[in-house]
Order: C-alpha cells, then sequence, then structure tokens
C-alpha cells in the first residue's frame, strides 16, 4: 500500500482496532490524515520513511494494549441549553461526552425554549460549534411546546439540522397526534423518539411500583405505564410506516413486545440507558434521590431482561439519558426531587462490563455506542474505515478508577453510581483527527 | 438496648430493640398518673417539634412528653414557619441545627424527609410521620396497648382494615408487630390493598367479615375522605357498607378482641360508634400509651446520650437538693432500672 506519509498528522500504533459495523477486531495501526482515517494496517508505522519516523514525523499515540474504536455515539443526552445553563451548557456537556469517549451526542429538545423550531435548531448548532468538541446532533420536538397539541415544524427543523424528534420528557399521550408525527418523520427519514409512558398511570408516581414503593411509601409507576404506550405506539408505526425508536426501554414486557414488532418487519428500534442495564428499583433505598428517573428502576427480572435483549440484538443501543441537575433539585424531598441522572463519562466502562461480564464481545460491545446509534439517526459517525471523519477514542480496557461525583466533568454531578469502581476508560478522544480530550500522563492539559 | 441515632422507622428493628422501648415506656406510664407529671431528665434539653401537616394528637402527645420530661419545646408548622416563604426542608434543617436542638420530630407529607432532614443535621431525628411510610411512634403505642392488654405480642392475630396503601401507620405496625411474632392481615379492597403488600409479610383479605375471623385485635385505619374521590372505590357510602366496623364484624373475631384505632375516627364511616363507645374499644389506652412511648423515645434518644451515671444519679441529686417532690425521685427508679439494665 502506498503511505500518505507526507501528510500525515497523527498515528496511532499498536492498539486492538475495532470495526464495529464488521464486528471485527485486529491489532493495527491508524493512520489519520486531513481529519480523516487515512489507513489502518499493521506495521504502517515501519513503512514511514525514517524521515518522518525522527522528528518531525507525525505525532504518535502508542496504543499498545490499548482498544482503539470510533468515538462514542449517544443518541440521548441533555445538553440543557438554551434555558437551563445552570444544569449545563453545551460546552460542559460536551467536555464531559469528549471525556468519556463520546464524540457524537444527540440531544434532546426539551430546552427553553423547546427546540421546536429551526431558530433554536440553529442556535444549538452554533454553540456546539463554538465549543469544538463533540458533534452535536439536535433533536426536535415532536409538538409544539411538547404540549402534545400540534406538531412542530419537521421541515424547517430538518433543513436546520435535527436528526429525529422526541418529545422525551412529555410522553405523546394524544393517539392520533403520534401517528401523524410517524407519518410525517417518515417523510424526512428521522425517527420519533418515543418517551413511553402513559401518564395517567404515571401520573404522581416517582419509582416503580412494587414492594419496594410500597415498603418506602412512595407511589409507584407500573411498568404498565410503559407497556400500553409501546404497545400503542408499535401498532402505530405500522399503520402510519414510519420509524419507532424507544426510548430508554426499561420493562421485561415492552422488551418483549419491541421483539415481536421487530419479528414481524415493523420499523422499531429501542435503546436502554446504563442505569436500567446496572440498577434496580432497590437503589431508591435511603431515599436516594439519584435512583429517581423516568422511567423508573425496575426490577431485577426486568434488568435481566434488558441485558439478554441487547445481547440477541432486540435492543440496538446504549443511550445515556444524561440528565443533569443542579444539586439543589436532587438535594430534597424525594416527592420534589427532578428525575433523571448523568451519564455521559460512564457510559464506555459500563458498556466493556458487558464484555467482562461475558454478555457480548467487544465489537458487539462497541457497536451498541458507536455504529448502531450511528445507523438509527443515519450519521455518518460510529465507523472506523478508510475515508471517514477521524472520530475516535482510544481506550485503556484495564484502567480501573471509582466513580466520584465531585471529579465529573459535567457541570452537574447528580450520578447514580457514585463510588462504583469501573474498569476501562477514554485516554485520548479524536473529532475530526484533532485531540479534543486527552488523559495520558505526559498530556499537560488533560482537562482542558 | 437500643443504639440508634434516630428513631426513624420500626422496619429493621430488632424485637429487643422494640421491647427495650416499650420496658421504657412502660416504666414512664407511672409518671403520668401523678400529681405532679414532670420528672427533670431532659431539664435543659430542647425538642423541636417541625410539623408539616396538621396535626393535633401527634404534636400534643410529643409535646406533653417532652414537658414531662422537662424539656423546652418548640412547635414550628408549615403555616407558621419560613416553609410558607419557599424554604426547602435541607435549608431549615441547616438553620434548625444551628439552634442546637436536642431532638426534632418531623412530621411530613413526603416519605422519607425525616431521612433527609437526618442527613443534614446532628441531633437525632424522631419521625412523626413521613408520607405514606411509617409512624414509629403511633406503632409502638399500639404495641404497647396491645402487650398491657394481651400480655404479649407472639402468636395473636392482628386485622388491619381500611386504606392499607396511603397508610404510615399499618407500615410501622406491620414491622413492629411481625417483628413481635404477630400475623398481620390487612384488609380492603385491593385498590387500597395492593397484591405487593404480601411481599412485606401481611396476609391480605378483601372480605372484612372473613378477615375478622379469629383476630385478637382489629386495628380500624382512618379513611381520608378526599382520597374516596371515586378512583379507588366507588364512594364513601359504599365503602363503608362494606367495611365499616359493626357489631357483626367484630362478632366474628374473639371473644376477647381488641379494637384499636389511630384517630382521629370517621364515626360511621370505618367505625360505627357502638363500637368505638363499646367495650373492645382501647382507643383512649392508646392516645394515654402515646404520651409514655414519646417520652421513652426521648428519653432513649437525647436522654440517654449524657451517659448512665448523668441521668440516673446527677439530677437525682439535683432534684433532691432542690427539694422536689418524692414522686419525682421515684421517677428516677425505673430510669435507673432502664439504664442498669444496658
Amino acid at each position: 500500500m502506498s503511505l500518505p506519509a507526507q501528510d500525515a498528522q497523527l498515528l496511532i500504533t499498536g492498539g486492538l482496532v475495532i470495526d464495529p459495523v464488521q464486528r471485527t477486531q485486529r491489532i493495527a495501526d491508524v493512520l489519520v490524515q486531513g481529519g480523516k482515517i487515512a489507513a489502518i494496517d499493521t506495521g504502517i508505522a515501519a513503512q514511514l520513511p525514517a524521515r518522518a519516523r525522527g522528528k518531525g514525523g507525525p505525532p504518535t499515540i502508542d496504543a499498545t494494549g490499548m482498544v482503539v474504536a470510533p468515538g462514542l455515539v449517544d443518541m440521548h443526552v441533555h445538553l440543557r441549553e438554551p434555558g437551563f445553563e445552570y444544569k449545563e451548557t453545551i460546552a460542559t456537556g460536551t467536555l464531559a461526552a469528549v471525556a468519556g469517549g463520546v464524540t457524537s451526542v444527540a440531544c434532546m429538545a426539551n430546552t427553553k425554549p423547546v427546540n421546536d423550531c429551526p431558530s433554536v435548531t440553529r442556535y444549538i448548532l452554533e454553540r456546539a460549534k463554538a465549543a469544538q468538541l463533540a458533534r452535536v446532533f439536535p433533536i426536535g420536538a415532536v409538538s409544539v411546546q411538547l404540549a402534545g397539541e400540534q406538531l412542530a415544524e419537521f421541515a424547517g427543523m430538518h433543513d436546520a439540522g435535527i436528526v429525529a424528534v422526541s418529545d422525551d420528557g412529555m410522553p405523546v399521550m394524544d393517539a392520533e397526534l403520534m401517528r401523524r408525527a410517524l407519518e410525517c418523520a417518515k417523510m424526512f427519514d428521522i425517527p420519533v423518539i418515543d418517551h413511553a409512558e402513559d401518564r395517567t398511570l404515571a401520573a404522581g408516581g416517582v419509582m416503580h411500583e412494587g414492594a419496594v414503593a410500597l415498603r418506602l411509601g412512595l407511589r409507584g409507576i407500573p411498568s404498565a405505564a410503559e407497556d400500553v404506550m409501546v404497545s400503542r405506539d408499535i401498532s402505530l408505526a405500522s399503520l402510519a410506516g414510519g420509524h419507532l425508536h424507544i426510548a430508554h426501554i426499561s420493562s421485561a414486557g415492552s422488551v418483549a413486545m419491541v421483539r415481536q414488532a421487530r419479528a414481524s418487519g415493523i420499523h422499531v428500534t429501542a435503546e436502554v440507558s446504563p442505569h436500567h442495564l446496572w440498577l434496580t428499583e432497590e437503589a431508591v433505598a435511603g431515599y436516594n434521590t439519584n435512583a429517581k428517573m423516568a422511567p423508573p428502576l425496575r426490577t431485577e427480572e426486568d434488568r435481566q431482561a434488558l441485558r439478554q435483549a441487547l445481547a440477541d440484538g432486540t435492543i440496538d443501543t446504549i443511550a445515556t439519558d444524561h440528565a443533569p441537575h443542579h444539586k439543589d433539585e436532587k438535594d430534597v424531598e424525594f416527592d420534589h426531587a427532578a428525575n433523571g441522572v448523568v451519564g455521559l463519562e460512564i457510559l464506555l466502562p459500563l458498556t466493556l462490563q458487558l464484555v467482562h461480564d461475558g454478555l457480548v464481545d467487544l465489537p458487539t460491545a462497541i457497536a451498541k455506542i458507536t455504529s448502531e446509534p450511528a445507523r438509527i439517526l443515519r450519521l455518518a459517525a460510529g465507523r472506523l474505515e478508510v475515508g471517514v471523519p477521524a472520530d475516535l477514542v482510544v481506550i485503556d480496557p484495564t484502567h480501573e478508577w471509582v466513580v466520584s461525583s465531585e471529579s465529573l466533568l459535567s457541570k452537574s454531578k447528580n450520578v447514580a453510581f457514585e463510588g462504583w469502581k469501573m474498569r476501562g476508560r477514554a485516554i485520548v478522544t479524536l473529532v475530526d483527527g484533532r485531540i479534543v480530550y486527552d488523559r495520558r500522563p505526559e498530556s499537560a492539559s488533560a482537562a482542558s | 438496648m437500643f443504639e440508634r441515632r434516630h428513631l426513624l422507622g420500626l422496619e429493621g428493628l430488632t424485637a429487643e430493640e422494640i421491647t427495650f422501648l416499650l420496658d421504657t415506656a412502660e416504666s414512664f406510664k407511672e409518671v403520668s398518673e401523678r400529681e405532679i407529671k414532670k420528672v427533670p431528665t431532659l431539664r435543659g434539653r430542647t425538642v423541636v417539634n417541625l410539623f408539616y401537616e396538621s396535626s393535633t394528637r401527634t404534636r400534643t402527645s410529643f409535646e406533653i412528653a417532652a414537658k414531662r420530661l422537662s424539656a423546652d419545646t418548640i412547635n414550628l408548622s408549615a403555616s407558621a414557619s419560613s416553609v410558607s416563604k419557599g424554604e426547602t426542608l435541607t435549608d431549615t434543617a441547616r438553620n434548625l441545627a444551628a439552634m442546637r436542638p436536642d431532638a426534632i420530630v418531623v412530621r411530613h407529607p413526603s416519605s422519607g424527609a425525616p431521612h433527609l432532614l437526618a442527613r443534614h443535621v446532628d441531633c437525632p431525628i424522631i419521625n412523626g410521620g413521613d408520607g405514606a411510610h411509617e409512624h414509629p411512634t403511633q406503632a409502638l403505642l399500639d404495641l404497647l396497648t396491645i402487650r398491657s392488654h394481651k400480655g404479649g405480642i407472639a402468636g395473636l392475630t392482628v386485622a388491619i382494615v381500611g386504606d392499607l396503601l396511603h397508610s404510615r401507620v399499618a407500615r410501622s405496625n406491620l414491622y413492629g408487630l411481625r417483628t413481635m411474632g404477630a400475623r398481620v392481615r390487612f384488609i380492603g379492597p385491593t385498590t387500597l390493598v395492593p397484591p405487593h403488600f404480601a411481599e412485606l409479610g401481611a396476609e391480605l383479605v378483601n372480605d372484612l367479615h372473613e378477615g375478622l375471623r379469629d383476630a385478637d385485635v382489629i386495628m380500624m385505619l382512618r379513611i381520608q375522605r378526599e382520597r374516596m374521590n371515586g378512583r379507588y372505590f366507588s364512594s364513601l357510602d359504599e365503602y363503608s357498607r362494606m367495611y365499616c366496623l359493626s357489631a357483626d364484624a367484630v362478632a366474628k373475631a374473639r371473644k376477647d378482641v381488641i379494637i384499636l384505632h389511630p384517630g382521629p375516627m370517621n364515626r360511621g364511616v370505618e367505625i360505627s360508634s357502638t363500637v368505638a363507645d363499646g367495650p373492645y374499644s382501647v382507643i383512649m389506652d392508646q392516645v394515654t400509651n402515646g404520651v409514655a412511648v414519646r417520652m421513652a423515645a426521648l428519653y432513649v434518644l437525647v436522654g440517654r446520650r449524657r451517659g448512665v451515671e448523668v441521668a440516673s444519679t446527677d439530677e437525682t441529686d439535683a432534684v433532691a437538693r432542690d427539694g422536689a417532690t418524692s414522686g419525682a425521685l421515684a421517677a428516677e427508679a425505673p430510669l435507673r432500672r432502664v439504664a442498669m439494665a444496658e
């Protein structure tokens, strides 16, 4: 092969390179040039002219013993800007992203103002461009003001750059509106992301309905609140022919319905959050508000069903539902605490843990957080092939660390895994061939 | 023995701990029978009653208990405190803590609020009822009432009737009674007695008459009229027809059954006046025992913290020097016995 040595900008040597699309892995060097992946092969370093290898040659990242993967894609993130900058900004959220190896985030529409029109979409993209960290893909609202009454401007927002529509956090109760949303979204070839929760069944609930909720005296949300909406929306997707994506699926019943729907050819995809894969309703004990989320943490039986569905492909992707909240919104009575937890910085190690657990192999695990979400959102990201933009993460799979909320780079510290021992961490993160985060000891500006 | 810092609930307490609290309460009952109903045990201590829900009975009971132990009491209610100005519970807790109270009794509509408070203050917290979670002193006074009438708790069958779903009294009683070896039946419509209660150790029965069969103890819960809005049950009238404790229903229980009610009662709704005022009713005993149980809780969490010698000798001497009545001196006797039993 011919090496474009003259223009080489960065060489990543000796890593275990993952191709999530082909589900393969091999030890190879990766050459980045002009912001794109120029070559993936063994011995690129050795083939470089001596001149290039010495002083003045391309900067090199020694990835021996490490994993080289496409930058992660997190399709469910709340960046909070505009409107809730005290929780998170696009700059702090994308910094947390790249620190966690995430190079592409899709951000939800429940900002203030709501992303229900092109001007807000453009504003988000401008702020993301200014931050120069992760790529940001806005998700537009399904309905104006997330009010569930009138469709938002899909066409205008699509022109401005949205990649999906969702009323996340405010489930669409009106079945007819949901049907029309699926029909309209289909015209633009974008999915409708469904926060599937029947608001009448969930009303007033603050955790999963079951023995733990009874014991704690907290009002429960039954799994049926999710199941009836998943069932309804699968029927509507079948009717409308659009692409339905179930956000943060949490119940065994919903998983079974998605599996069946896919088998019958309905275009349904699904994501699961790290917290639903790792935690159950028991985490609420002691009124831990960092275990309060929507949908709620459910039972061990549900958790096992989610893990199984992830392994068998019923669940396509792991998405964090990164939901930053200020301390003052969590350090209150459980009934009054805000829903959600941050997740961008723990997505990678918790996904790698699935490999340690023997649930999936490494390329599949990486696919769940790269090529799979990219496929759902029709993004060019999440691939490691010659010619694609060099969004990459160099991972030390043996790096052990303990989650400490205070050391998180997200502006908010509401993490559900405080004190958990993690294995695996992003060491260097690249976007367009540019190092946007570097945790190597020799890097002086690791958190800059 | 009771080495816990707070009394947040009965869940997780051992039989020994519950027995110790009941024995201590028993020793305090006598104080309330005296002409001068006061012992110096908590003299110089401050007890804050922080009530975010209206309550006459519980707040008064705690206040009397504290005063009979010579503590200074402060009552803060949601309408009178800075709650109406939008202060968070955490901030209120920090402000109270800065005034160095020796105990805070808290009642709050949100389950877990006392636990939040306990994370932010140094002093012992006594849960005076939180949401639908627990009301430990109510259950302790129920246990004390049952024990004094039945001679023990183990082996008894206790039927609790009504809105179990929203009842903190029922939960605390379930934990306490089960730990002490009783059988507990929850009786009510399925909407108010959800199946998951079985996992917590209760037997669930829909039919009142069936559920009361051979019961040693009947505990009626107060029905919250505002909850009977047609979502849990058609109407208050229909509920009453099925679950009001009448003399006929009582006849299904054992001949020596006793009937408890945490109050305030809705006469003619969940309990007929005939039964409420009848020979099986021990409702007034509950109220009397409530003071003794709350004195015990305050004593165990606050009074003993200074050490045995202070509680049992210094203050006794001080009282003697001050020329206190012989009754006040006698009051120290059970305390000394308690202290020695540790």
